[in-house]
């Protein structure tokens, strides 16, 4: 049921008989590590950020364990009370930074986008693909040193490193800030790679107003990371070169202001918040279209909501910092931003929601995840509201209530969105279908086990419990224990995410082409793709989701 | 069908990649890939021109004697040599798009000439700076009497003008491999993209050190 | 008005300064505004999913893409009620930094990992009592790295920067007694830099002041030190009990040998005493690290360094 046309190829059915899919086509690890298909790197990025997310949420884990009790629960054996706190402290800045840093940051675009990107377009690879494949290196390099951070004096600074006890601190600050310093350029390359392959390897008929919306998502979340993440890897540098020689501009006895740092870092770290979402608002537009089989309501304001809030979102970054000392004008104006970058978010929402309207819509994995999305999402951004507000956020500042926020926004945003869009996505990654039962199981459990965990986390905060605290006020237990058992249900909910997708390597029965039915170009070749992508050159004549359109010219019998 | 059928051209450059569809999209992708490329550097840069902007509102005597210390006539020399390089660079780029070898060859080696002409400069430039203890931050030890936060200054200097270096050390690494590439004949009126490319990449060291000069020298 | 708005009160901390209740407020508002449009969207959506389930394979899809009216109304009005918000907000936090003009200045200093407070009458201590029913500034500053103090009860918080005075206000118009956190991550006991605010009548805040000069008359030096081994926050380190801690205990120190990190001994006398707790960098004992902080020597009195060391000699092992 194609409706574009592929030149030189057959109708219908893409003959991947003859040639080999992009997992066969080569053989041996060297084919893997020096690899320049996008959808080989994509799939190695998909390693990666699974086998460093299972040790940041272990480390999470962690955490919720030793938060059990007020005093804490000595389940690494420390010595004595300081020992104890201190490793808490390592625990916690461990669990943010692999998250951020090599998680949560390169997720979707690394991984999806890598594999996605030049197949919606109808494009043979990315316009850099040497650049790509060093991309991957830099990330694995980077990586390396956090690692070894990690084994050495390991960190206890917070992901943030703010100055001047990351430039007084006895643990390893400079190998961690310099991994995420070279993990920063990983991001820029890819960045760059994917906003040159969209402005200049789009198929023929591919106008922007068809591209896909997680093309669009990708662009911005690109933009910001060319040009964001240079800032954060300039300070990361300073801040080596504080610890090492005392440059003195973040140390407050040679004249230096530590609340500099504090500019700088956020002007990079609010940015890639949106990095870390726009590539989600893209799949669940690609998936609740598919899966309900209509065209998106809003496409335009979809779009450019999209690049509104890259470009609003530079400007939003003293919100972090309403309380740290800076003028109460400047204050003013960052809240005033921030409100104004809630608009083009809560205009997506609805449009999702509006896009169910006479749908038809299965319920399938992917789609469970999609609402999964809506709600958590949506609380996470509501929640933000509190925190825009200049009064409300003096009190809610460095509590659990914005702890319980990003990761409403962050996990149950970005990652539920992630691990949707895996399931969507995996039998043309594979060629293999999963387990639709126990991936609705997965779903159901890390949904539940998610809410426990991070609600609880709202009221306490605004309480009044503080972030970052090792021990705690007896009155604040109840809510504690109550977040810990939710993250055991979590963790049980994305172990069976993990158990279906390994089972479906191992014994998925075959994927069609096509099995949502779904009209991008992506599905238009293979299961897996043939190494080269399409046979031929696409040329497209309809927009991503014009299904009601396409469906109605099947029924009455046109191509 | 392979891709024969494909080729919307015959004979093409044997640089062509092949995941592009002709050299016109190789050439345009790579052009715009280096603007990118660019405008991460200019953030890369922003922060320590941002810190320079606030610090010299903070300690504005400190700025306006510590700038003393510096040899405006060295930095104006050096000046005087990129902007020379960037001609030759461009010369060097003009040469490969109407196939003449030799000029290419020529007018890179000038310019690599140029950027070391640069390095050297600074290499003195920094010495003299380290043998009067003015350092950055904690390293500073000049014993003269400079009014508010000179270590601020001189930390500003040196990684300013150090970040700077590098990128030129860098610019050197590229412009030889380029060397060797146009001495083999690679550039020609049918393919110069590399060429072209460094030289955006070279204009922009250039351009950095034109505003460096005026804010770290100059100070009035 | 220091109710606490009755929706809050299932979130919130009692209001106890008099702009809490202004900012419990704006924080009910949001809420309501934010369960009405949680129950919108994920209803609406819920509803859909359900009426517009899949039944059969060749079911026909509406070809809706968008609708003008429709999409400028769902941006224009969370685009009010956000400005609305906005400015609510902007005229709570105005108001919470203006501080009035005869506030009580006390001055607050931050320090891994305790808070000293110091008083008009330069009298210092590490709990902050103050007058009910009066505006108090507290002008912060911090000795090592940053800190933030943070009173849920009152919803003031502000960090507390090296080299640098920060500035928070309050008012509280009745007694009470609420914890104080520190709320930037600072360290190995950050979670433990915690202090307590105490609003008490202006006659009782005034006698407090008057007694932190020196030691109550009629107590025994020793039951000072006492005192002043809570005051003080010893205690946050240093155990009278032989319990382990950031820094070495005080029961059984007395008269012993001490071994001291650079290898040598030291008998643990009145003058070691003494000095360790006026220059701590001096002599390290072996196992301890150095980061006692080294302003206690500006803090006490002498009278109140002579109790100390009297107080920790009678937990000692007199050999």
């Amino acid at each position: 049921m194609t409706a574009s046309t592929i030149e030189t190829a057959g109708h219908g059915e893409a003959h991947g008989a003859e040639e080999p899919s992009y997992l066969a086509a080569k053989k041996g690890l060297m084919s893997w590590i020096f690899t320049v298909d996008h959808k080989r790197i994509g799939v190695m990025y998909l390693a990666s950020i699974g086998l460093f997310f299972l040790i940041g949420g272990l480390l999470a884990l962690g955490v919720r364990t030793m938060l059990l009790n007020p005093e804490g629960v000595n389940i690494f054996g420390a010595d004595n009370p300081a020992q104890y706190k201190d490793w808490y402290n390592q625990v916690f800045t461990l669990h943010g930074a692999i998250m951020v840093f090599l998680v949560i940051v390169p997720s979707i675009p690394a991984s999806l986008g890598n594999f996605l990107l030049p197949l919606q377009l109808g494009a043979k690879d990315v316009a850099f693909p040497k650049l790509n494949l060093a991309s991957f290196h830099i990330y694995f390099v980077g990586s390396l040193f956090m690692i070894y951070a990690i084994l050495s004096h390991s960190l206890d600074t917070g992901w943030t490193f703010y100055t001047p006890y990351s430039t007084t601190t006895s643990t390893s600050v400079i190998a961690a800030t310099f991994g995420a310093f070279i993990l920063g350029f990983s991001s820029i390359f890819t960045g760059l790679n994917f906003i040159v392959t969209v402005h200049k390897m789009r198929a023929p008929g591919l106008t922007w107003d068809r591209l896909p919306l997680l093309i669009w998502g990708l662009y911005a979340t690109s933009v910001i990371q060319v040009l964001a993440t240079p800032v954060v890897a300039i300070t990361l540098l300073l801040l080596i070169l504080e610890r090492t020689i005392g440059i003195g501009i973040f140390d407050p006895t040679l004249g230096g202001d530590p609340v500099l740092y504090q500019h700088f870092f956020w002007f990079y770290s609010h940015p890639v918040v949106y990095v870390m979402i726009l590539p989600a608002f893209g799949v669940i537009s690609d998936m609740i279209t598919a899966h309900s089989r209509k065209a998106i309501f809003g496409y335009k304001a979809i779009a450019a909501s999209s690049v509104a809030i890259a470009f609003i979102g530079f400007l939003v970054w003293g919100h972090h910092m309403f309380v740290s000392g800076q003028s109460p004008i400047a204050a003013t104006v960052f809240s005033f931003l921030t409100f104004a970058v809630a608009v083009p978010t809560a205009i997506k929402v609805f449009s999702w929601v509006a896009t169910l309207y006479g749908g038809s819509i299965k319920f399938t994995a992917p789609m469970w995840y999609v609402y999964a999305f809506l709600f958590l999402f949506t609380i996470g951004g509501l929640t933000g509201i509190y925190l825009g507000a200049l009064s409300v956020d003096v009190h809610l500042h460095d509590t659990y209530f914005v702890v319980a926020h990003f990761h409403y926004v962050m996990m149950g945003g970005t990652f539920f969105a992630f691990i949707g869009a895996i399931h969507h996505w995996w039998p043309k990654m594979f060629g293999k279908m999963y387990n639709e039962t126990l991936a609705k199981v997965a779903c159901f459990l890390s949904f539940t086990g998610f809410n426990l965990t991070f609600f609880s986390q709202f009221i306490m905060g605004a309480q009044g419990m503080p972030r970052r605290y090792a021990t705690y006020a007896a009155e604040f237990q109840a809510y504690h224990v109550a977040s810990t058992i939710g993250s055991y249900i979590l963790a049980a909910g994305l172990f069976t995410s993990l158990f279906v997708m390994i089972h479906s390597l191992l014994k998925g029965e075959k994927a069609p082409q096509n099995p949502w039915n779904a009209v991008s170009l992506e599905w238009e070749t293979t299961s897996p793709p043939i190494e080269h992508n399409f046979h031929g050159t696409p040329v497209v004549t309809h927009g991503p989701y014009d299904f009601p359109e396409i469906d109605e010219s099947q029924a009455t019998g046109h191509h | 069908m392979g891709h024969a059928a494909d080729h919307a051209h015959s004979g093409h450059s044997p640089f062509f990649q092949h995941h592009f569809i002709d050299m016109r999209q190789q050439a345009s992708s790579a052009k715009l890939g280096m603007w990118l490329f660019l405008a991460q550097e200019v953030l890369f840069f922003s922060v320590l021109f941002m810190a320079y902007f606030i610090f010299r509102t903070l300690y504005p005597e400190t700025w306006l004697v510590a700038h003393y210390k510096l040899d405006a006539a060295l930095g104006g020399l050096n000046t005087v040599v990129l902007l020379f390089s960037s001609l030759t660079m461009a010369l060097a780029v003009r040469a490969a798009q109407v196939n003449a070898k030799k000029q290419q060859v020529i007018m890179l080696a000038v310019t690599i000439a140029c950027a070391f002409v640069f390095l050297v400069v600074k290499y003195f430039e920094y010495m003299s700076k380290i043998g009067k203890g003015l350092l950055p931050g904690n390293l500073y030890s000049y014993s003269g009497d400079i009014p508010g936060a000179p270590e601020l200054f001189f930390t500003v200097y040196f990684c300013m003008t150090g970040l700077h270096g590098i990128h030129v050390v860098a610019g050197i690494i590229v412009l030889f491999w380029l060397l060797i590439r146009a001495g083999k004949g690679h550039f020609n009126s049918g393919y110069y993209s590399p060429m072209e490319n460094v030289g955006l990449y070279w204009h922009l060291v250039d351009l950095v050190w034109i505003f460096l000069f005026p804010l770290l020298y100059l100070v009035k | 008005m220091m109710m606490t708005p009755p929706l809050a009160a299932f979130w919130l901390p009692p209001a106890a300064s008099t702009f809490a209740s202004s900012v419990d407020n704006l924080f009910n508002f949001i809420t309501l505004l934010n369960i009405f449009f949680f129950i919108l969207i994920v209803g609406a959506m819920a509803y859909f999913a359900v009426k517009y389930k899949r039944r059969s394979e060749d079911q026909k899809t509406s070809p809706i893409r968008g609708n003008h009216a429709i999409e400028i109304a769902w941006s224009a009005i969370p685009g009010v009620l956000l400005l609305v918000i906005f400015a609510w907000g902007f005229q709570g936090f105005m108001h919470m930094s203006v501080v009035p003009e005869d506030a009580e200045e006390i001055r607050v200093t931050g320090q891994k990992w305790s808070w000293a407070f110091t008083y008009p009458n330069g009298g210092t201590s590490n709990e902050l009592v103050v007058p009910v029913g009066e505006p108090v500034q507290l002008t912060m500053s911090s000795v090592d790295v940053l800190h933030s103090f943070y009173v849920p009860a009152f919803r003031a918080k502000r960090d507390v920067l090296p080299n640098r005075y920060t500035v928070l206000w309050f008012q509280s118009d009745e007694p009470g007694e609420y914890p104080v956190y520190c709320t930037e991550y600072c360290g190995t006991s950050h979670s433990e830099m915690v202090a307590t605010v105490r609003v008490v009548e202006r006659d009782a805040y005034e006698a407090f002041m008057d007694e932190l000069g020196g030691c109550p008359d009629g107590e025994s030096l020793e039951a000072c030190g006492e005192v002043m081994y809570t005051r003080y926050a010893c205690n946050s380190c240093h155990s009278n009990d032989g319990a382990g801690g950031v820094g070495p205990t005080f029961a059984g120190l007395y008269g012993t040998q001490r071994a001291l990190a650079d290898g040598s001994n030291v008998l643990a006398d009145e003058t070691y005493i003494a000095n360790s707790i006026v220059n701590p960098a001096d002599q390290i004992a072996e196992g301890f690290q150095p980061v006692m902080p080294g302003n206690y020597g500006q803090q006490l009195s002498e009278e109140q360094l002579n109790a100390l060391v009297a107080y920790i000699t009678s937990l000692g092992g007199q050999e």
